[in-house]
């Protein structure tokens, strides 16, 4: 009964911060609000006994990503109000075929298709069963491949934003390390040889 | 150990893609054409060693995560081969207009890379994951002229309606799963089989949006809208490149969701096939004639033949998937040529797309003039070019799974289609040159274009080679 009741306001909490994430006028609260979300779908993986997982995103989402999001977000000071111009000229087509959808989808797929009686519900593990083994022991066995594909994926992401935000401008002055260290004493200094001067200017003019 | 043995195409091509990658990074500006003779030379053993390790049987390595058997092989090695020609017909291309980087062929060799994940998947984990490979790539290399709003406005209907489609095929895939409990292909198709599952509402549901997803990939009407404009923004090096070899992994991808998959369900997705097959056609083959750019009528033919496509894996036997088969190729070779030849018209900042560069080619060089006409007679499907077999072998095994009335309107929507094809070729012969300057695209290029046209000549004299080993190649899957 409880368990029912800590999903139930986890649920809510996240349905209300999802629908914040869009609908909210500035992109900073925005970031803020999909923290709140990813917080309560962590406490719903808790409930559904995905120690491992809900720690991860936790960690490593609200943590890491969405941090460099709000550090993105400052920096680009994205104007808003012209983006959601459109809003609320189209929300009410948007909102029909969104409505028609969801009461289709929950004509097929409604609660008695996916009822307790098809999907028993799960015997809780035992004290001691580590969730963070269990995905260890199959995720560099049965799931190697599609993990290895994965990670070429990261690679591609990294390979594409770099060449397609990386421009060499040569107007920019910048500095350029290995020069600078690879300087040689005959690059900058000239010794040239010379008759001594005189100390004082005057005498050899007048 | 025997699973890295079956992968070693996918893995040498991934260790190449890697060394390109950090090669080309060190490279002087002046030597970037290392990059792409390696490029060439990768995609050239990956080739060779996907036919040197072909499987006798179906082999499924990883746990399930990729089945290395015939279709994939051959599929495999024609994508390598194809994906070769494209990288030749794009380096005088992207050098002339200041984009000849490395990062085109790196991202080149990573679709190629994804293209063989996806046709070798034999889990719909796997044929996410490739596809995702794939059109990351994809998206990029459109976007990759910055100096081009068309190919920036391009770039992000792709991404956008991209993300949707996999949106769509991964909401299907979670129905699937529900259903099913499995991702894995052969343990769906012995679920669906065992006749366990009584209501079947929740997978014919995922299959809705499996197909949906597909449709978007393959560019079927009505999920078409982005193909004209992406064909149309890329710059042509990338159009080709998107044209060709992608069209072949689509089908693949077509084949292990629905036939490897969910054979079981093949009475509901065959009617859904059958609406995305004949709207294909019909607003393919339509449109394309309202085209004046050329690079438009090829992106509406290709809906059109993304119908006829279709018809042979609806048709639902195994003559009929071979057909299919046998299309996809035919397809991306003719694709591959007619946009070559674009870009063998196209000079310094000069995109030779629209009709009107084509006109009194015949004059300037008869030549290339005959190799185009080679190439639209073959996409109207006019013997003896090797489009007409791909046409009437993917007809006959319509007719044959007794859809007589669905083989008539093919023929109807090919005849409306071949118009436009014989539009240019009546330019060609037949009108004065608006510009009488000699071609001056480079030898390579002129070779490999030529080498192109008389492939799919060649190809139409003599198909019982490729018929028979399309069809060799699907009973050993």
């Amino acid at each position: 009964m409880s368990q029912l009741v800590i999903f139930f306001v986890f649920a809510a909490i996240m349905v209300f911060a999802g629908v914040m994430v869009i609908t909210v006028r500035n992109a900073v609260h925005s970031a803020l609000f999909l923290v709140l979300a990813f917080f309560s779908s962590a406490a719903i993986w808790l409930l559904m006994e995905a120690e491992f997982l809900a720690i991860v995103l936790v960690l490593v989402y609200v943590g890491a990503v969405m941090v460099l999001f709000l550090f993105v977000v400052m920096m680009l000071d994205v104007n808003t109000a012209r983006l959601k111009e459109g809003f609320i000229r189209y929300l009410p087509v948007g909102l029909l075929v969104a409505v028609l959808i969801a009461f289709q989808l929950i004509m097929v797929v409604g609660g008695e298709r996916f009822g307790l009686e098809d999907y028993p519900k799960p015997v809780p593990k035992a004290a001691d069963y580590s969730n963070t083994e269990a995905l260890g022991a199959v995720l560099y066995t049965e799931y190697l491949f599609a993990f290895e594909v994965a990670a070429v994926i990261l690679l591609v992401a990294i390979v594409a934003a770099i060449s397609l935000t990386m421009r060499r401008r040569n107007t920019v002055k910048t500095q350029k390390p290995e020069m600078q260290v690879a300087v040689r004493r005959e690059d900058r200094i000239r010794i040239v040889s010379m008759a001594s001067e005189p100390r004082n200017g005057r005498e050899d003019g007048s | 150990m025997t699973d890295f043995v079956a992968i070693t195409p996918e893995l040498f091509l991934l260790t190449m893609a890697c060394v390109v990658l950090i090669v080309d990074a060190f490279l002087p500006e002046a030597y970037r054409a290392v990059t792409y003779q390696l490029a060439l030379m990768t995609l050239v053993i990956t080739g060779g060693l996907t036919v040197a390790l072909y499987p006798a049987e179906p082999q499924v390595v990883f746990h399930g995560a990729a089945v290395v058997d015939g279709m994939g092989s051959v599929l495999k090695a024609f994508i390598a081969g194809i994906a070769f020609f494209a990288f030749t017909y794009s380096k005088d291309y992207l050098r002339e207009r200041n984009v000849f980087k490395g990062e085109y062929y790196v991202l080149g060799l990573f679709a190629v890379l994804g293209m063989m994940i996806m046709v070798s998947a034999h889990s719909l984990l796997t044929i996410y994951l490739g596809l995702e490979l794939l059109s990351l790539c994809l998206y990029a290399m459109v976007a990759m002229h910055r100096d081009s709003a068309d190919a920036s406005e391009a770039a992000m209907k792709y991404f956008v309606l991209g993300a949707l489609a996999s949106g769509m095929l991964l909401y299907g895939i979670s129905m699937i799963y529900g259903g099913t409990g499995t991702v894995d292909l052969g343990e769906i198709a012995a679920v669906v089989a065992s006749g366990d599952i009584v209501d079947d509402t929740v997978l014919v549901f995922g299959l809705v949006f499996l197909v949906v997803g597909l449709a978007f990939k393959l560019g079927a009407v009505p999920f078409h809208m982005w193909l004209p404009d992406v064909y149309h923004g890329a710059p042509t090096a990338v159009t080709l490149f998107i044209g060709s070899a992608p069209k072949m992994a689509a089908f693949a991808m077509v084949m292990r969701v629905l036939v490897d998959g969910l054979e079981g369900l093949q009475a509901d997705w065959q009617a859904m096939l059958v609406i995305l097959s004949i709207l294909s056609m019909a607003v393919g083959n339509v449109i394309a004639i309202a085209q004046t750019n050329l690079k438009r009528m090829f992106a509406y033919s290709t809906i059109a033949h993304v119908g006829f496509l279709i018809l042979g894996v609806l048709s639902g036997t195994e003559a009929g998937y071979a057909a299919s088969m046998f299309y996809a190729i035919v397809y991306a070779i003719m694709s591959l040529g007619g946009f070559g030849m674009i870009v063998l018209l196209s000079r310094g900042g000069f995109e030779a797309d629209r009709l009107e560069d084509f006109k009194g080619l015949n004059e300037r060089s008869p030549w290339f003039a005959f190799i185009m006409m080679v190439f639209l007679f073959s996409m109207a499907g006019v013997p003896p070019f090797v489009g007409f077999w791909a046409k009437w072998s993917v007809l006959r095994e319509v007719v044959a799974a007794d859809m007589v009335w669905l083989a008539v309107v093919a023929v109807v929507f090919s005849i409306i289609g071949a118009f436009y094809y014989l539009r240019v070729v009546k330019l060609m012969y037949f009108d004065k040159p608006e510009d009488a300057s000699p071609i001056t695209a480079g030898g390579d290029l002129q070779a490999a274009v030529s080498i192109n046209g008389l492939a799919v000549l060649g190809l139409g004299l003599f198909p019982g080679a490729l018929l028979t080993l399309c069809v060799a190649a699907l009973a050993a899957s």
